[in-house]
């Protein structure tokens, strides 16, 4: 069943995506930049936890997700640390993959020849 | 390396080699203007199969692994981001975001997508001016904007005291 919500919902928030790209007429940075923003301030709302347990990977893969974990570092760490928690929190749960991406990619242009 | 062309210009697409963003943006002006119906069908039905391959690295962790929901999550975007580098780096993940739209670019393999991307294309400049600095060139925005994001609600939730269920 979480398999069926997982493609329902991720699929819908690729949908919202594409919306914007063909009525907003927006590009896919600004795009993505909302697509963040909205997702943290769901979490910002406690809206996006349940989602995540609603629909698994559908919230937790889409771009909305990162701003989501994002929010949720800072505040999780401000409750356990107080102010400076803000700070140092952020990058807390987006570790595996901010650290991630910016690995792979790297090796990826150290060993693929660049086409064209 | 890309080949500058004159805006406007008549350039036949197999003959001039471009750099993967370029291409899209021509490609797009040429192809014939598809209903906005169908490219959202297009996107949601990608986007919902990257989704449903994520749920399905995800049981496998926790089955196998016998990790919680939680400790689950990191290792799957994880996952999914080596799967969208490879495929990046093989030309075939821009032919599939070709076809499928922000099906391809919303889940969190479009984000590795456009950070590897930029780091191919910009190999030619260097590994520290070229990899090094273009790699967060499309990436970047969705970085700054979401640790802005999430600083102002953390302060707004320091201010109120705010007690949310974040744990």
């Amino acid at each position: 069943m979480i398999f069926l919500w997982a493609f329902l919902i991720g699929g819908a928030f690729c949908v919202v995506g594409q919306l914007m790209f063909d009525v907003g007429k927006l590009t896919p940075a600004h795009t993505m930049s909302t697509l963040v923003v909205v997702g943290a301030v769901l979490d910002g709302l406690g809206w996006y936890e349940p989602l995540v347990k609603f629909a698994g990977a559908g919230a937790s893969v889409p771009i909305t997700s990162f701003g989501n974990s994002l929010v949720h570092g800072a505040v999780t760490e401000l409750h356990r640390d107080g102010w400076i928690g803000v700070i140092t929190g952020i990058f807390d749960v987006t570790s595996a993959g901010i650290s991630s991406a910016i690995i792979f990619s790297f090796l990826a242009a150290l060993v693929v020849r660049p086409k064209g | 390396m890309a080949t500058k062309t004159r805006p406007g210009a008549r350039i036949k697409l197999n003959s001039v080699s471009l750099d993967a963003e370029d291409y899209k943006r021509i490609a797009k002006k040429h192809e014939p203007s598809r209903s906005v119906f169908s490219n959202c069908a297009r996107a949601f039905l990608v986007g919902g199969v990257i989704c449903t391959i994520g749920q399905a690295i995800q049981e496998f962790f926790k089955a196998v692994f016998d990790m919680s929901e939680r400790e689950a999550a990191n290792p799957t975007v994880a996952v999914l981001i080596i799967i969208s580098i490879i495929l990046t780096s093989m030309g075939v993940y821009d032919k599939i975001a070709q076809w499928a739209g922000a099906g391809s670019a919303v889940p969190v393999t479009g984000f590795a997508n456009s950070m590897c991307s930029s780091a191919l294309e910009s190999r030619s400049e260097g590994l520290v001016l070229g990899v090094g600095a273009n790699m967060f060139k499309l990436a970047g925005s969705v970085i700054v904007f979401g640790v802005v994001a999430a600083f102002v609600i953390g302060i707004i939730y320091a201010i109120f005291g705010i007690q949310g269920g974040h744990s």
